[in-house]
Order: C-alpha cells, then structure tokens, then sequence
C-alpha cells in the first residue's frame, strides 16, 4: 500500500495536538501509511484567500510541489478545501495556474494527478468492513452527532465530498464502531470561524445554535473533523458560560479519537485530557473507558 | 421561345434609396429573353399588380420575375396576380434585392450591381421552371386527440360539435388530468370538478367521441389526411360493457393501503379502483402491482362480490388499428420531483410538499376531506408556507424557464388556506408575482389588502426540522432582512415539465421536442398550434407552462385547424417536392435514409405480367417538405425537386460564374 | 464638530445618493473581471442572504452587496463591514441559482478594499494581517504569538487572557515556532511585496 501524502495543517503541533496524534495512532493501527509532506507551509487558511487569491493558490501549489505523493490526506477541513480548490483551478484554469507557478517556481508539479483526501475518505476507503472487524470495544450506547461545519462539504462542485446537506460520511464511521449517529439538522451549519478573534460574540451565536441542536437530537457528544471547527464548539463553551449563563457541558471530539477508542488504543494516545469540555465522565457513565 | 416579364419594385425608399432601380430594369431589358422590364413604386400595391397582370396579357409573357422584398412577404400575392390571368403561378418567382441587397449594403453603385446579377440569376433559372399542380390529399375526415386532459376534452368537444368523429385517447383510467385534482381554480375560485365534470360527461355522451381511456398510442404512420394508428387499449380486467360503476368491487377489495396516485401519495386507495369518484368513465380498473390475485393468487373478492359478473380476470390488452387524417397532442404537464433541492430537505420532510399535494389537501373529496391538516401526524396546520421558483428559474438544476401557473396557483393556495384556517398565518416567499391574466393582478391585491397573505420577496435558502416545526430559513430583500419562519406545512411550487413519456411519443410522430423537453410548435408567434408534421397540431401544457384559459383556448385553436382541414375534401400541398425518375432509380434507397420527414416509401415496377421487375423508392406527396437532403443523398442523380431542378439550379449557378 | 447649517440639516441622507456613471460603470467591470464571475446575472433573488450564517451582524447584506456591485457603488460596497465579516462557509456560492460564486466575489472585493485602503472592520484586517505575517515569519502558524501580536495591534490587550494558562497546562500551546519562514517570504516577495 502505497503511502498517503500527509499535511498536519498548522493547529496539529498546537491547539490540535490530540487530532494529529490520535490520527496517528488510528492510522498506525489500520495500517495505514502517512508520510508527513516534509517542510510544509501553512495553506494560508482563511485570511490568504481573503485577502489575494495567488497567495492562496501559491501556498498550496508549494505545498504539493513539496509532497512526495499525489494523493495528499489532511484532517483540517480549512486545509481540505484549500487544496481542492487549488487543484480543482489547476484542473480547470490553466492561465491562472501559469500565473501561479510564476510565483512559487515549482520543481516537481508537472505531470503530476493530484487526488486530495479527508482523512474521513480515507478511512472509508479504507473500508468500513475492514474498520468494523477491528472494532474491539463498540462504542455501545454513545450517541454521537456527526458535525461536518461547511469546508468539508462546500461548495459540491469543488470538493464532491457527500451531499452538502445532509452527509453521511462521518455518521457512517460512526456506526461502524458501534456508536449511534444522531439524526440532527445543524451538520453542515457554520460555527463562525476565524471570527473567535476578531468577533467573537458571532462565534458564540452560531455555537450556541448548533450545540443546542445538538443536546435537542439527544446527543452524548459532537464528534468534529476540523480543528477550528472543535475549538469554536469546545473551548468557546467557557464564553458561553460566561456571557450567557448557559453550560451546555457537552463535549466535543474529534472523529478519530472515538475511532481510536473502539479500536482500543489507549488514552493516553487520544488525549482527551486535552479537550476543554472533559468527554470523560459521559464516556465512564457509558462503560466505555 | 422565353418571354420573360422582369418587374423592379422601389418598395418606396427602402429598395430606390439605395440600388439605382432604373438601372437594374434598363440591364435586364437587354438580358436575352427579357421582352418586358419596368419598375413601379410598390408593386405589391393594386396598381402593382395590375401592372403585371397587363403585361402577361399583353405580350403573352412565359414567365416572370418580380425584384422585390423577400418572397416570405410576396410570393403568394404574385403567383395569385399571375394566376388570376392564366399564367401558372409556379412560373412567377421572386429576387429579394431588399433584404438581400437594400437592406444590408450602402454603397449604391455596388448594390445596384448586385441587385442587376441576383435578377439576372434568377431569370435564368425561371427560364426553366415547369408549370406545377398544388398537390391534392385526400383527407380521412376523422381526429385523434391524445390526452384526455381540460386541453384534450376541449378539442375533441370542439371537433365534435363541427361535426366529425373524434376518437380521445387517454392513458390514465379517467380522463380529467390535472384539473380534476385541483381543489379550486384562479382567479375565480370556481370548484375545479364542477366546472370540468360537465365536460366529462359530455366527452362521454357524445355520439361523435371515442372514449378510449387507459389507452395508449402505440405506433404512428402514414402521413396528413391519411394516418394510421396502433392504440393499446390496456386491460381492466373489468367488463365495460357490463359493469354499472356500483363500486361494491371497491368496497370489497381487502387491498386497501395502495398509495393513491391521484392524492399523489397522501392518500390511499384499494388494488381495484377508481381513481376518484366523479371519473370518467366511472368503471374501475385492476392494477395488477397489488392485486393480490395477480401477485399470489387466491383472493379474487371483488370478482364473488360483482352483481354484474363485470370482472373478467383474463382479459388482455387490445391493439386497435384506426385511420385518422390529423392528430392533436394534448398530453399535458407534470411537476418535477419535489426532492430537487436537498436544501429543502431533499424529500426526507413529510411537511413539505408540493403544489398538487396541497391541491389534494384542499379538496373537500381529498384524503382529509378538505382539512388542512399535516401529513405527518394529522395535526392541525397553524402556519404555513409557500415556496414560489422552486427548480424554475434557476440555472443551476438547468430549468431556467419560469412555469408560468405557479405565482397564481400560491397566491390562490394561500387565500384558501385563510378561508379554512381564518387565524392561521400564511407566508409567500417570491421572486416576482407574475400576475398577467384577466383578473390576476386583482386576485394578488386581493390576498394581500383582504387576506392577510404576507409576501415577502426573496428566497428559501433552507428548511429544518426543529421541535415538530419546520425551519424555514428565508429573506425579505425588499427590507434587507433574513427572515426565520417556524412552519407547520410547507408548500413548493415545483417547476412544471412536459409529461412522462413525451418524447417516445414525439418520436413516433416525428414532432421535435424543444430542450426543455416540451412539444416545439411551427412557429412560436404565428404557428402556436401547429407543430412541423403537417397534420400534426398541439394544445395545452405540453408545448410550454400554461394555464387553463390559455389551454383552452389553445385547444379550440388546434380544434379550428383540424376543423378547417376537415371542411375541404382533400387538402393542397405546395408542389415543390421531390421526385423520382423511375427509371434511373436503383433502389439503393439511401434517399430514404436521409429523408427528415419519413416521405421515402417503396414502390413496386411490375411488368404487365404481374412479376417484379425492379424496386423503386417513391415520394409520397403528402410528406415531402421538399427539403432536398434525398437529391444530395441519390447517387445517380435520379430524384430531383419540382421547381428547383439541378437543371434550373445550375442554369442560376453558371449565370453567376459567367457574370 | 463642524455644527450642520439648517440647511444642511434639511437635506442630509444617511446614504449618499445613487449615481451612474461611467466611473460607476468601470467599477463593476472590475469587479466581474477580477473575480471570473457574472455579476451582472445576480437576479436578487436573496437565497445568499437567507442562508448566510453572519447576515444577522451585516451592515449590508451579500444581495444588497451584489446590488450596489451591479450599480457600480464602489465606495460603499468596499467601504462596508459585511465583505469583512464573510467567513467565506461558500452556503452561498452552493445555493446560487444562477451559478454565481458569491463567495469568490467577496474575496475579489476585500482584495480591492485593501488596494484602495477602505477596509473598514479594524478587527478582522488586524487578525490577517497578524496571521500573514506570523506564517511569513515562521512558515506555520506559531498560534501563541499569534494571538499576542493580535491583541496588542487591535487594542483588545485581555481578549481570551483567561484561556492562556488552560490552554498551556492542557499542551495545547506549542512552545516551538517551526522554522520554514523562508519558503513562505519568496512567495509572498514573489506576489509583490510583504502583504500589509
């Protein structure tokens, strides 16, 4: 099996240290190959795009001129839909890639077939057969609401990830480790973004809506698979409580640590001590851990 | 020996401004066989004619030439001039030195030269041209309508009363359509059934309809005046000549929980039924999916229960072969699936449905008897909301057009909605109200000043479920603000498209269907009723979103045609069609194989003893367009066109060569 | 404060008025050129403003922002605080009926903001600026001088002051900025410059 290029994106040594590490661990596990793109550089996210489109495009075309496959895997929703557009204007836009590789002189970029993953696809293709046989505690018992946030899944065109309303991808996962995937409507609803700095009272809004969806559909936990997408619904949770007096105590995890749960990895290696919102009473009163 | 009358029209100024016109007539007056050259201001005019009349008279001219406009504005006033004095109007041809020469070049030296050449061109061609004879077909003095449809009711009724015999196709069990599920009708609020049933029952009462009901057209030949059509008649397995319509069939059946199509889907009904209780006919049919005799066997109650021994569990379907001499299309709309945006919830949401759904609701004979009640649970619907565009208008699913019925039907929906519900809350969500109609634009004001409709403009951009309410996520541009309604029901106003099916059926008939998917009419300002298959004529929904004054009058239009073509014993078609030279004709028939129109028939040369000698292709007069593909595709040159002969052409063509 | 002539006061709008002209004309050219997208399609049917998660904060909202592009309201579509509060979640670009990334033509304005020195939401420009230059000097986002240079910039000196230490005893806070500025430099160098 040949290796997937891997692109941490730049929370994972940080404020998502427990995303990059239990990604590790569970793809370690399935024995699937990761090979960290070497010298990456941020993807720019949101303030590149926002402020000039080649600076975009460029940071990402480094990124893939530097990656030693041409299939590349990221867990950053952000991340994702950088390098979909960017290939997707590669594939579509010739004049505007000339302008590109004008800027960052790229060495290896032609003739290359860029495919660009979620880790969600690649753990599908994977195979959910495959990841259900090597299932060892089901996570019985637990329901789940499968957040996507909007990177993932728009615009459609772009990155063909799943039905941009209703996806199943992550609900999936879910299922096949035993858990119960919520049937709930915010899936797909935006937490606010880059806007916990700048403005932080719209991150509270939009929080506050999706996790009170959350706790409405009857949710134990929120399983996400961005990490800006986790720390708006997690750490903001304190703000919440602060600002508006609601305590909506419910935690929020990364896909893959629920992942790495059921396939018995060991805590110590999913880090939910890190989480702001402690998932560990609710996964004790399940018998989980 | 030609004697050729060349007449130069100034057409005022828009031919005199620009092309010197004394000129032109002096140069054809010393083109050999030109005896007669004059040029006159508007020689369409009286004095125009009379003119030309006079000359053909007078100097006995062969043939003539008018330099004028296009011959789409003048040939038929010429060839009548001509004809009116015994010169043979296919000897008459028209040189467009307007919007060919005039109308499109300024500088007057060369467009007088120009002018001069197209002239001469043409009078060498018309040097050639033979007397022809309109084509006379003789015309089976009977109409098939297909859709038995508010559009196909009106036209056979229309038909009937003129006198001839109708025969009315239709595939569902009852005729009726779609207005026989409408609960009212705008702007009148007239009770849909009462206005449509007495036409049922005159559509089934009258001497000269054919009522062929859960029936449909097979296969199409033969040409206008003169078709011959295969219908399906589909087995009831019910006796109509016997059965009574007493319903204890019905009443019987333990199939009780079938999806009823006609309440699409929120209502039900038993294996045998009819599809609603003023159908016509009122004789129920067997659907073989869930009859449980036709799926396991045993049962067959309603057979034991029927006082009139009317249900025959072995009939088959019939093919009937029937000869017609034209054809009305009238087989009406459907909605597009109301799953299209996933937004809205992609289907999934019981409480949201579409516009005929909501008809069903308000239908005092519906599933709910009228009530505007959930689907979901039956519950009392409090607030509702009504969705206009969705799927028209919208580029992105590639339905760019706008459905025409669909601001008037939500509009209508609404105010009856307040008539049931008077404390309830209704809620329009538009990008315009297109109003136009008699009445309409008053039934609007009506639903905002007297009803208490509340519209607000703009789109949906989603709906979800929250506490047993729908979300409807929305904004009122006019007041820049997102709009968050919490809804009981939710109402679509999914865009219309031609029925299922339509475009078999075309084929069969050689009608083209247009991109959209509806029936193409010959012309869309002049020709609305009348498709490119002579005989072929269209009414209704299927040529484009329509409602129903319009459909109706679009029915009794097609009607009048049919009714026309009946009133002569045959009909005349243009002579300039192809034929065949026998002789040289191998029987290769690749001219069949190019022929658009299905005009390309075998034909049998046989010696005076009867025995084959060759086959050769042969033009049927009633079909042929006179396209000429069949002259390029022959390869021995041994089908040519009447009036445009290689002979005439290639005179035109050398004329140009050598000027 | 200059004090109003009653005059002044008598004929003052909060909005200036609406001109057409050729200036206005050019600016929506610009706009179309520059994003890719037919602006001049948008029928205003509202579906971007109904499903946009931060309309509710907006000064104006992105139908209204398509309307004044459409009629060549430079000034007050780059002077506005809504093309800032984009987050760019693409719900629009998704439900446009008429195919139009709106997205993608916020992104062209915020650009051409800053060009013609408009931008007018402190905060937001004060982030990017701070997160471009955080990656140009250490290739990665390095988050705790991120958010330091942030709060000093935008004033905001004690913003999430409380999360620091819960953020630092959790590990969540790297202690080691990455060391690959240099890759990003040249490309920002290439594009013209260190973005400001």
């Amino acid at each position: 099996m040949t290796a997937y290029a891997y692109f941490p994106g730049c929370s994972a040594h940080g404020t998502a240290k427990e995303y990059d590490r239990s990604t590790q661990s569970v793809c370690a596990k399935l024995g699937i190959e990761l090979e960290e793109i070497p010298d990456w550089v941020c993807c720019g996210a949101s303030p590149a795009h926002a402020v000039n489109h080649l600076l975009s495009l460029a940071l990402v075309a480094k990124n893939l001129d530097l990656s030693p496959s041409d299939t590349i895997v990221t867990g950053c929703a952000a991340c994702y839909n950088r390098f979909k557009t960017a290939v997707h204007a590669l594939q579509h836009d010739r004049p505007l890639w000339e302008q590109v590789k004008q800027i960052v002189q790229p060495t290896k970029l032609n003739g290359r077939d860029f495919r660009v993953l979620h880790l969600l696809e690649v753990i599908h293709e994977f195979g959910l057969e495959g990841l259900k046989e090597r299932v060892v505690k089901p996570l019985k018992g637990l329901k789940v609401a499968c957040y996507y946030g909007c990177l993932l899944v728009r615009p459609p065109k772009v990155v063909g990830f799943d039905d941009p309303d209703n996806p199943k991808k992550m609900d999936e996962l879910i299922a096949a480790i035993g858990a119960e995937p919520a049937e709930w409507e915010f899936k797909t609803e935006c937490c606010g973004a880059f806007h916990a700095v700048p403005h932080p009272e719209i991150v509270l809004r939009l929080t506050s809506n999706i996790l009170q969806a959350a706790k409405d559909a009857g949710a134990d936990v929120v399983s996400v698979a961005c990490p800006m997408c986790q720390i708006n619904l997690d750490l903001r949770q304190l703000d919440i409580q602060k600002r508006h007096k609601v305590n909506f105590n419910m935690p929020v995890l990364y896909f893959t640590q629920l992942l790495g749960l059921a396939l018995g990895i060991n805590e110590g290696e999913l880090g939910f001590d890190r989480l702001i919102v402690d998932p560990r009473p609710v996964l004790k009163d399940k018998g989980l851990i | 020996m030609a004697r050729i009358g060349v007449f130069i029209c100034h057409c005022g100024e828009n031919i005199a401004r620009t092309v010197d016109v004394a000129k032109v007539r002096d140069a054809l007056a010393k083109h050999p066989g030109v005896i007669h050259s004059v040029d006159y201001r508007y020689m369409c005019s009286a004095p125009g004619q009379e003119l030309i009349r006079n000359a053909i008279v007078e100097k006995k001219l062969t043939g003539v030439v008018v330099a004028a406009c296009s011959p789409h504005m003048h040939e038929p006033t010429f060839r009548k001039a001509c004809a009116a004095v015994g010169l043979n109007p296919y000897l008459c041809e028209m040189a467009n030195i307007r919007e060919h020469c005039s109308w499109v070049h300024s500088e007057r030296e060369k467009a007088t030269e120009k002018a001069i050449e197209l002239v001469r061109f043409l009078v060498e061609k018309v040097k050639r041209n033979r007397p022809l004879e309109p084509i006379r077909v003789p015309v089976t003095k009977r109409a098939l309508v297909i859709g038995g449809g508010i559009a196909g009711i009106q036209a056979a009724l229309d038909i009937a009363n003129g006198g001839y015999e109708v025969i009315l196709v239709e595939r569902q069990p009852s005729i009726g359509g779609h207005m026989a599920q409408l609960s009212e009708t705008f702007p009148t609020l007239d009770c849909s059934q009462c206005i449509l049933t007495p036409k049922m029952v005159e559509v089934r009462q009258h001497p000269n309809i054919r009522l062929l009901t859960y029936s449909e057209v097979e296969d199409v030949k033969g040409y206008v005046g003169n078709f011959e059509v295969t219908i399906r008649k589909k087995a009831r397995y019910v006796n109509e000549e016997v059965c009574t319509g007493c319903g204890a069939c019905i009443q019987r059946c333990p199939q009780k929980r079938i999806l009823s199509e006609f309440d699409r889907g929120l209502g039900r009904r038993t294996a045998i039924y009819i599809p609603f209780p003023q159908a016509v006919p009122n004789i129920p049919v067997i659907d073989r999916e869930h009859c449980a005799y036709f799926r396991r066997g045993g049962c067959r109650l309603c057979e034991k229960e029927c006082p009139r021994d009317a249900i025959d569990f072995n009939q088959q379907d019939q093919l009937l072969t029937e000869k017609v001499g034209a054809i009305i299309l009238a087989t009406g709309y459907d909605l597009i699936p109301s799953d299209i945006y996933s937004e809205y919830g992609g289907g999934r949401y019981k409480d949201v449905i579409d516009g005929l759904q909501f008809e069903r609701l308000l239908s005092a004979s519906g599933p709910t008897n009228g009530e505007v009640l959930r689907p979901s649970d039956g519950k009392e619907v409090r607030t509702v909301v009504f969705i206009s565009c969705v799927g028209s208008r919208d580029r992105a699913k590639g339905i760019p057009y706008c459905s025409k019925i669909c601001c008037m039907y939500a509009t209508k929906h609404a105010i009856l909605f307040k008539h049931k519900v008077h404390d309830g809350q209704a809620f329009v969500f538009y990008m315009d109200v297109r109003a136009a109609g008699k009445g309409y634009e008053e039934f609007v004001r009506r639903a905002v000043e007297e009803e208490g409709v509340v519209y607000l403009r703009g789109r949906v951009s989603k709906i979800y479920q929250q506490d047993g309410k729908l979300v409807v996520r929305g904004v009122d541009t006019l007041s820049g603000m997102p709009v968050e309604i919490p809804a009981d029901l939710v109402v679509l106003a999914t865009a219309i498209k031609a029925s299922d099916g339509i475009v078999e059926l075309a084929q069969k008939l050689g009608v083209p269907v247009d991109e959209h998917g509806f029936l193409s009419e010959a012309h869309p300002k002049l020709r609305p009723v009348e498709t490119q298959v002579a005989g072929v004529f269209l009414a209704g929904a299927c040529q484009a979103p329509k409602d129903i004054p319009d459909t109706v009058a679009q029915a009794s239009g097609a009607a009048s045609k049919v009714l026309s073509m009946f009133a002569q014993d045959a009909i005349e078609r243009e002579p300039t069609i192809a034929k065949v030279n026998e002789q040289t004709c191998v029987g290769c028939f690749e001219c069949q194989r190019a022929c658009p129109y299905r005009a390309i028939e075998r034909k049998e040369i046989r010696d005076r003893q009867g025995n084959l000698v060759k086959v050769v292709a042969y033009v049927n007069p009633g079909l042929c367009a006179g396209c000429g593909a069949c002259t390029v595709a022959c390869r021995n040159h041994s089908v040519d066109l009447e009036g445009f002969a290689e002979e005439q052409m290639f005179a035109e063509l050398s004329a140009i060569t050598a000027a | 404060m200059k004090q109003a002539t009653e005059r002044e006061q008598l004929t003052r709008t909060d909005e200036m008025p609406i001109l057409l002209t050729e200036e206005a004309r050019r600016f929506t050219e610009e706009v179309i050129k520059r994003s890719g997208e037919r602006v001049d399609w948008c029928y205003q049917c509202g579906k971007c403003t109904a499903g946009c998660p931060v309309a509710f904060a907006m000064d104006m909202e992105p139908s209204r922002i398509m309307r004044l592009v459409q009629l060549g309201q430079g000034e007050r579509v780059l002077k506005s605080k809504a093309i800032w509060l984009c987050v760019g979640c693409q719900t629009c670009t998704t439900r446009c009926p008429q195919e139009i990334d709106t997205a993608k033509v916020m992104d062209t304005l915020r650009e051409m903001a800053l060009e013609k020195g408009l931008a007018t939401d402190k905060e937001v420009v004060t982030f990017f600026r701070s997160f471009l230059e955080n990656i140009q000097r250490y290739g990665r986002v390095f988050e705790p001088t991120l958010v330091l240079q942030y709060n000093l910039r935008s004033g905001h000196l004690l913003q999430d002051a409380d999360k620091g230490t819960l953020m630092l005893s959790k590990g969540k806070l790297p202690l080691r900025p990455s060391r690959n500025g240099a890759i990003v430099r040249r490309i920002f160098d290439a594009l013209g410059g260190r973005k400001r």
